[in-house]
């Protein structure tokens, strides 16, 4: 290989890496420094460099608590994710090709829709006089509103709409992996529709329902429209949290800190995730 | 392979209506002349349309959103073909890390990427200007852009080009007349998808806006927390309305599985 051809990649990703110098790892570099510096609400941020900031988090219960929260809500919203996504994606991938592409274009739309425009819906529907309430009260199903407006609950149900298109993806790519002659061979043997979903194609699709859960888990985690909405200011979780601090409370390093205790936690959980998926299914990722 | 049973399509009946129940939500309560939200809307009636027209703050902060979108989406294309091309075409030494460091922004989250643009635009005095928003956008949807353009040269018939080149094409001519129109479909998906990501963008602009360059999913969202009044869902029905239209047109150009299927795959 000659010289020019060795600097022929660098020159064109050149433009490309400045940018992610300039715009990625300096600001990320600066909110770690930032989360060493003190803040005095007179005197504001000092230049100092400790570990204060950490100290009083990992010092706190009341930090203990947003982060306990924001872990629990990210791994129900996983949860139920599976539990609807996997069924979902089966009965799509074994329909007409008419109609698995309008409930492709149902299901995978709402992506491209405002996150904020979605949890407005889910506020609307989810209020004490909301739609849900009132139906099920109307019915006489229950006396009093049930309260999900303001409760992880109801977060973990608009968070599952806004993520379950995640999880339908990443397992409809391993069901197209899968070999179909093994459900028709399970067929042919006198296997019911459901032993051939849970004995034949559920163990083909693990791949996917786990990269689709660590997607999924990682970004709940980290999710901040859904949760500020539908959690409201007394809810809080890591990311509205780190939003509070920076604009409401303006202790500039206290919400660098949380911001980096999440992004570490994020990334030692799916380092940790993709190392257990590498370990039992090396042979099942191309 | 059996069809599905009656219970399968029953399941798959409520989940479109989960699915859907929170956007036709929005749609109606939007059509309702009364001051407070309620479904389905007693007395229909545009009022609440033309009230967005009364409002030029939502005017301003959406058109402020398509042309941060537009410009952000150009300048992470512009940046990410090079880039896809050399990831893409070559071997060389640190091209993995060159990768992952590229697509590293899907990684982060948003919230620490915001405070960390934050914190940098303000030390280079760049906060709530267009063009600092529009780097941190383009920062941030790279990486939708960078994964459909390497599809598309991944994918490529090389043998076009080299008959381009033995009939004495210089490079740049095999470039602008050979690869760029055939990658050409993969590119504008991802500048679409792209588009639509800074356009809907909620956690990083809300950092580093001022009042002056507020976006439109910030308006939204200030507007629903601290009141409740029918004209977030009119303006909520419009931003719906202008997503089906882009889904659509990308749907019949590109294919929309094939647009987002590498979001669950990655």
């Amino acid at each position: 290989m000659n010289r020019q051809s060795a600097a022929k990649p660098w020159l064109l990703s050149a433009p490309a890496l400045t940018l992610f110098l300039a715009l990625l790892l300096t600001p990320l570099v600066m909110t770690f420094v930032l989360s060493f510096n003190s803040f005095n609400f007179y005197g504001g941020i000092k230049n100092t460099h400790d570990f204060g900031n950490y100290l009083d988090v990992l010092s706190d219960s009341f930090f203990y608590e947003i982060f306990a929260r924001t872990f629990l809500i990210a791994l129900a919203t996983t949860v139920v994710c599976v539990i609807l996504g996997v069924p979902e994606a089966y009965i799509m991938f074994r329909m007409k090709p008419f109609w698995r592409s309008t409930l492709f274009l149902v299901i995978l739309g709402p992506l491209l829709i405002s996150v904020v425009v979605r949890t407005l819906g889910w506020q609307i529907l989810l209020g004490n006089k909301g739609l849900i309430n009132s139906g099920l009260m109307n019915i006489g199903l229950i006396s009093r509103p049930f309260r999900m407006m303001y409760s992880s609950p109801g977060v973990v149900i608009a968070m599952t709409h806004v993520m379950i298109p995640f999880m339908i993806l990443a397992v409809w790519a391993s069901l197209q992996r899968q070999d179909p002659a093994t459900e028709q061979a399970a067929e042919s043997l006198g296997a019911g529709p459901l032993t051939v979903f849970f004995r034949v194609v559920l163990p083909q699709v693990i791949p996917g329902i786990l990269s689709g859960s660590l997607l999924v888990f990682s970004m709940s985690a980290s999710a901040f429209a859904t949760p500020a909405i539908i959690g409201g200011r007394r809810l809080k979780v890591a990311s509205t949290t780190v939003y509070d601090e920076f604009m409401g409370t303006l202790n500039w390093p206290l919400g660098a800190a949380i911001a980096v205790i999440l992004l570490v936690s994020v990334l030692i959980i799916m380092l940790a995730w993709n190392r257990l998926m590498e370990r039992r299914y090396s042979g099942a990722f191309g | 392979m059996r069809r599905n049973g009656l219970a399968a399509l029953l399941f798959s009946t409520l989940f479109v209506v989960f699915m859907i129940a929170p956007l036709v939500v929005v749609i109606g309560v939007s059509f309702t002349s009364t001051g407070y939200l309620e479904f389905p809307p007693s007395e229909p009636g545009l009022r609440w349309f033309r009230a967005i027209l009364t409002n030029p703050d939502f005017i301003d902060a959406a058109l402020l959103s398509l042309e941060l979108g537009v410009t952000s989406a150009t300048i992470a294309t512009v940046l990410a073909v090079p880039a896809a091309l050399a990831i893409g075409r070559e071997k060389f030494p640190g091209r993995d890390v060159l990768q992952s460091l590229f697509l590293s922004p899907l990684m982060v989250p948003t919230v620490v990427l915001g405070v960390g643009f934050l914190r940098f635009l303000t030390l280079i005095s760049m906060n709530g200007t267009l063009i600092g928003l529009a780097l941190c956008h383009a920062v941030v949807i790279f990486p939708f852009i960078l994964r459909l353009s390497l599809a598309a040269i991944v994918g490529l018939d090389q043998s076009v080009e080299k008959a381009a080149v033995s009939l004495g094409a210089s490079s740049l001519t095999v470039f602008r007349r050979i690869t760029l129109p055939l990658i050409m479909p993969g590119v504008c998906g991802g500048w679409i998808l792209a588009f639509i990501t800074s356009f809907d963008e909620l956690t990083v602009s809300i950092f580093i806006i001022n009042p002056s360059t507020t976006t439109l999913p910030v308006k939204l969202f200030n507007h629903i927390t601290q009141t409740t009044d029918p004209l977030v869902t009119s303006v909520s029905t419009a931003m719906i309305l202008f997503t089906v239209c882009i889904m659509l047109f990308v749907n019949w150009l590109y294919g929309l599985d094939r647009l987002l299927i590498g979001e669950g795959s990655r």
